[in-house]
């Protein structure tokens, strides 16, 4: 049953942003912030994350709500995943995220967790969970990238040293549309394209965004430039509740006369951030949405995968997704 | 098991700390004007009453967590010490005796500890309880009428012959309110996603799915 009990640590529940920014500010390192908390309590109750003071964002008001916009539509970071998923503008304008979001976890999880918090999580290599001292946890050895270890769920693309790939089933989306990710800290705002928000070991290995220890993301900013586009999300798993995508792929297209005049596709799963699949869209825009077309999009996005030892499988899953993808079924 | 530690911390100075829980009362009253009223009206009574409110307010604006919470379960309110690093679950099964909560992974992953916040499910064992103080609490006790009918889904699944070893059951007893108050006549299809955080490992998902069904006077 029960494993073990979190260690003590401070709880503050600011309801102003003022406040959590400066507490922040105080803790540093030792700060953690706490949004719908699924992962958060796992982490401490397996005692391998454990900070002096959580900081729990879910008082602050600002941080919440769907609100339409000039260009398109605002997210706070902090909206709960159901309430993405069943938002009437999101389902008719931008269906993939709604998609997305509704694939994530199980329904209570999606209850508490957050856009926000499900997009910045953490790697889920069982190696680096467990609290074995792996690059990403501040060591000099990848457990996982070895020729006996467990890597099925492992990267096929970008291992700098750390082989972990990117959990979340909304990243991949958000890239896709081009999301822009709005930052705040005690010194100020910034704003950071989707595709650039989440980083890769080769940038920093203990960290699977840009978001440093006393900055919050605020906002989610989705532009009108897909909106009403023809979408395409599928998530393969090994169960179809809870678990994390093994390959999953989001997309977006316009179709003119049968031709492909606009698209943007990602996978998840396959590298430490939602992998950006610029080749295909290079290769199929302008093309007629075909089996041939597809065919081709398939093979040029696995092109330069670099299996591990237990993951080869993903080589021709991740081919057949966007194949899917682009022929939309 | 639960260390007793200290838990308040004075976040700000205290000069400082005064004028926020000033603001906090009311941010057109600066604090000489306000110690002038004060003095004017010579109302020492009220003014012990603000005074004591600016010590709430504080915790308040700073985000401190104070120990004893109220919290509203079952349509009682429970006055409870809680710890900072508490989960509702125990505190719910621990210390308010409701052992319809069930800790079975304490993980998120099983759905033995669903409780309903406000009429949505929720896994208890994977929320700080101070993060449910303002909410509506409902556990399976909660559910039948005070004078021991069973709620119509609890009625439901026990003539389904819903459960089998029982263990699961209030977490699918709960899930299944919660769905039918957002959607009162599901597909099976809706029913089963809904139901899709709950694990039984007795395998009598179909029973649970037809008793829902029978509720919703799909049967």
């Amino acid at each position: 049953m029960i494993a073990d009990m979190m260690r003590n640590f401070e709880l503050y529940q600011p309801s102003r942003m003022e406040d959590a920014l400066a507490l922040l500010d105080r803790y540093g390192k030792d700060g953690w912030r706490m949004a719908g908390g699924k992962d958060s309590l796992d982490w401490f109750k397996d005692r391998v994350k454990n900070p002096k003071a959580v900081i729990d964002l879910m008082g602050i008001a600002e941080l919440k709500g769907i609100r339409e916009v000039k260009d398109g539509i605002e997210i706070g970071a902090l909206t709960t995943l159901t309430e993405v998923e069943k938002h009437p503008l999101i389902q008719k304008q931008y269906g993939l995220l709604a998609t997305a979001a509704r694939r994530v976890a199980s329904p209570q999880i999606r209850n508490a967790g957050t856009l926000g918090g499900n997009a910045a999580q953490d790697a889920r290599c069982w190696y680096y969970r467990d609290g074995f001292p792996c690059y990403r946890a501040g060591g000099n050895t990848c457990y996982a990238d070895t020729p006996e270890a467990m890597n099925r769920e492992h990267t096929l693309f970008g291992a700098d040293r750390c082989v972990a790939v990117t959990p979340s089933d909304t990243a991949p989306v958000l890239v896709v549309l081009g999301a822009k990710m709005v930052i705040r800290s005690s010194k100020g705002e910034r704003v950071v394209e989707a595709k650039d928000f989440f980083i890769g070991p080769g940038v920093d290995i203990t960290r699977m965004t840009v978001l440093e220890p006393e900055e919050i993301l605020t906002t989610i900013q989705i532009p009108k430039t897909w909106a009403g586009a023809q979408f395409f999300f599928e998530k393969i798993a090994d169960r179809q509740t809870w678990d994390f995508a093994l390959v999953s792929v989001a997309s977006a297209m316009f179709i003119k006369g049968g031709v492909i005049d606009r698209i943007s596709i990602a996978c998840g799963g396959v590298e430490c951030v939602p992998r950006h699949l610029k080749v295909v869209e290079d290769i199929v825009r302008g093309e007629k949405q075909s089996e041939e077309t597809a065919d081709l999009a398939g093979q040029a996005a696995v092109r330069g995968a670099i299996p591990l030892n237990y993951n080869h499988f993903k080589v021709p899953l991740m081919q057949n997704l966007v194949k899917r993808a682009i022929r939309s079924a | 098991m639960f260390d007793q530690k200290e838990l308040r911390r004075d976040p700000v100075p205290a000069e400082q700390a005064e004028n926020r829980s000033m603001s906090a009362l009311n941010p057109n009253i600066s604090r000489r004007d306000f110690i002038k009223g004060v003095i004017c009206s010579g109302a020492t009574v009220a003014a012990a009453g603000y005074m004591l409110q600016g010590g709430q307010a504080l915790a308040a604006a700073s985000g401190t967590v104070e120990r004893l919470v109220s919290l509203n379960v079952n349509g009682q309110v429970r006055r409870v010490d809680v710890l900072p690093n508490e989960t509702l679950a125990m505190t719910l099964r621990y210390k308010l005796g409701l052992t319809g909560v069930k800790l079975s992974c304490d993980r998120a992953e099983c759905g033995a500890c669903t409780v309903l916040l406000d009429d949505m499910d929720f896994y208890s064992c994977s929320m700080l309880t101070h993060s449910v103080r303002n909410r509506k609490i409902i556990t399976v006790e909660g559910l039948s009428s005070p004078s021991g009918k069973l709620h119509p889904v609890q009625q439901a699944f026990v003539d389904e012959l819903g459960p089998q070893c029982g263990f699961c059951t209030p977490g699918q007893v709960l899930s299944a309110v919660a769905l039918l108050k957002v959607n009162p006549k599901p597909t099976r299809e809706e029913a089963a996603l809904a139901m899709s955080g709950n694990l039984c490992r007795c395998g009598a998902y179909d029973h649970y799915l037809k008793a829902i069904m029978r509720v919703a006077g799909g049967v």
